[in-house]
């Protein structure tokens, strides 16, 4: 069974879902990133409270996050196809990935901002700092262990749901092992897409958990 | 005027359980190059108050004003600008644990958009001040509690400012490192002419350094004045008890062995105030008039060059001497009284 055509579509199955998973990753983290942010700053005790924008960025970040994914994927189809001009392959999906993906890394950097020692913030605003000086000094400086720890949960995560995307055409590893394990019954093909998955969840794991031990000045 | 005036300055804080009156009407002025302490014990209002010296807290009534600029006219621009000219430390140091100690100390010119070269200048000349020259690569991790302050002094000390505020600053540190913060603070104090406010529980950190000093109690000012006449004549209750405890507390059981062996004469109470610590006033005294007066206690102490506190003194049972012996003593700046409250 271990044909040219099954070995050249694995590897075409690996490449679509890290070219997924990364570039919906860096597309999340595009807009969550700001939205965290702003989260932090807006919240009561924050550098900048302010209630009704709190609100409503934590009434979008809860609504899209309580959505299934498989759920979302299809809601999203005429946006998504408004946006790449059609709503199946791995192009598609990356788009409503990165909308799941936006609320999701949002509250992950919100609560890694969140853990910086106030202290340290109170004495930026003892020397002047601004806001915005406080939010790229400060806090994202101080905070950068655990954000890079929140990515590499955030990729996994990406990771997983790229996968789901393969039961309505969505290209990648979980695209093959659906049409081909499940609808086909080649539970061999499916194994195999399993454990590329694993290896592939495995190597962002070390690689996240290495650049934040790397990063952390603390020890 | 004085460089920092705090005027009827009130602050209320709005919490679930009901409101709390952190200040009540606290009125302070502080000169230039003064070192100024603010003692209370935890819950007194004091870091509020030296919070609303920079604004980071804004009173709810009241002015403060920083050479006769009421803060609460600034704009937010304005008021970030008065901040560099105003350094403070903390009791947890408060250092950016990510950055080594050189980059924590460029942080404040960073802040007023100095290039990196003339922040990484400036910063080695404040290392070397603090004496921390080969430290710079360093991590906040790797050093040590006094290091930590340190590093924070030379933070402080970055933008130039006028006023530095101190918060506990030496309350997470051993007593041996306080006198060595302590002394820093001191140097700079007179090296860069910086007026300094220190937040405390400590009285001894407002003894070995501070000029003036308030002490507060449950959000208000109990007592203020110079450090010598507070530590010679407390007036308030809470200013005493800050003194007792300082004084150490075994004075008081020795205090009632003595009492019941030798009671005769005549006994009073000298307060020194205004005595060099160099000059033996009481041995003089003896040999002058060649009486055995009895110590019955001493407490005193020697603060910036002047002998400060008070001591017992018996003179003997059916002396003719006692009264030209007080004199004596007054003649030397000493306040004598009797000893009323002594003898129970």
């Amino acid at each position: 069974m271990w044909s040219e055509a099954i070995i050249k579509m694995m590897i075409e199955g690996v490449g679509e879902t890290l070219y997924m998973t990364l570039f919906s990753t860096i597309l999340g983290y595009l807009f969550g990133l700001p939205m965290g942010v702003i989260l932090t700053v807006t919240d009561k005790g924050g550098l900048k409270p302010n209630k009704v924008i709190y609100k409503i960025l934590d009434v979008i970040a809860n609504v899209v996050r309580s959505v299934p994914f498989l759920i979302l994927l299809i809601v999203l189809i005429p946006f998504t196809r408004m946006i790449v001009g059609k709503s199946y392959g791995s192009t598609a999906t990356v788009v409503s990935l990165t909308v799941a993906a936006i609320p999701f890394i949002a509250r992950m950097v919100e609560s890694s901002l969140k853990e910086v020692d106030p202290g340290v913030v109170e004495a930026a605003r003892s020397m002047g700092a601004g806001t915005f000086t406080i939010v790229w000094k400060v806090l994202l400086v101080e905070g950068r262990t655990s954000l890079v720890t929140g990515a590499t949960i955030a990729t996994a995560t990406i990771l997983g749901y790229s996968a789901m995307a393969g039961s309505v055409g969505g290209g990648g590893l979980g695209d093959i092992a659906i049409q081909y394990g499940y609808y086909r019954y080649q539970t061999d093909i499916m194994l195999v897409t399993v454990v590329l998955l694993v290896l592939l969840v495995q190597l962002f794991q070390t690689a996240g958990t290495m650049i934040a031990s790397r990063l952390d000045k603390r020890k | 005027m004085s460089e920092i005036v705090i005027e009827n300055v009130s602050k209320t804080f709005v919490t679930k359980d009901g409101t709390v009156e952190a200040l009540k009407n606290v009125s302070l002025e502080i000169e230039s190059g003064d070192i100024y302490g603010i003692i209370g014990m935890s819950g007194a209002g004091k870091s509020t108050l030296v919070r609303c010296i920079n604004y980071l807290e804004v009173p709810t009534e009241g002015r403060v004003l920083i050479n006769d600029k009421a803060l609460g006219d600034y704009t937010e621009k304005e008021l970030r600008k008065q901040r560099e000219s105003i350094g403070m430390i903390f009791q947890h140091f408060n250092l950016l644990m990510q950055k080594n100690v050189l980059e924590n100390v460029c942080f404040p010119l960073y802040i007023q958009g100095k290039k990196k070269k003339e922040a990484h200048e400036k910063a080695k000349e404040l290392l070397e001040i603090v004496g921390l020259s080969d430290k710079q690569k360093a991590y906040p991790a790797q050093l040590s509690g006094g290091q930590k302050q340190r590093v924070a002094i030379a933070r402080a000390l970055a933008s130039d400012p006028k006023i530095l505020l101190c918060d506990e600053a030496t309350s997470a540190l051993d007593p041996q490192t306080t006198s060595s913060i302590l002394e820093l603070l001191k140097d700079i104090n007179k090296r860069f002419k910086i007026t300094i406010v220190i937040i405390t529980h400590q009285m001894s950190v407002v003894r070995e350094i501070c000029t003036h000093v308030a002490i507060m109690k449950e959000g208000e000012v109990q007592e203020k004045g110079l450090v010598a006449e507070i530590f010679s004549h407390p007036k308030s209750a809470v200013a005493r008890e800050l003194i007792r405890k300082d004084s150490g507390s075994d004075s008081d059981r020795k205090r009632s062995a003595v009492q019941s062996e030798i009671r005769s004469g005549e006994i009073i109470r000298a307060v020194f105030s205004a005595n060099s610590s160099f000059e033996p006033v009481i041995a003089n005294m003896v040999l002058t008039f060649g009486q055995p007066v009895n110590i019955l206690k001493a407490d005193t102490r020697n603060v910036g060059g002047i002998a400060k506190g008070e001591m017992i003194l018996e003179f003997p049972a059916d002396c003719s001497m006692t009264e030209p012996m007080k004199d004596y003593l007054r003649e030397r700046g000493l306040d004598v009284e009797e000893a009323t409250g002594y003898v129970e």
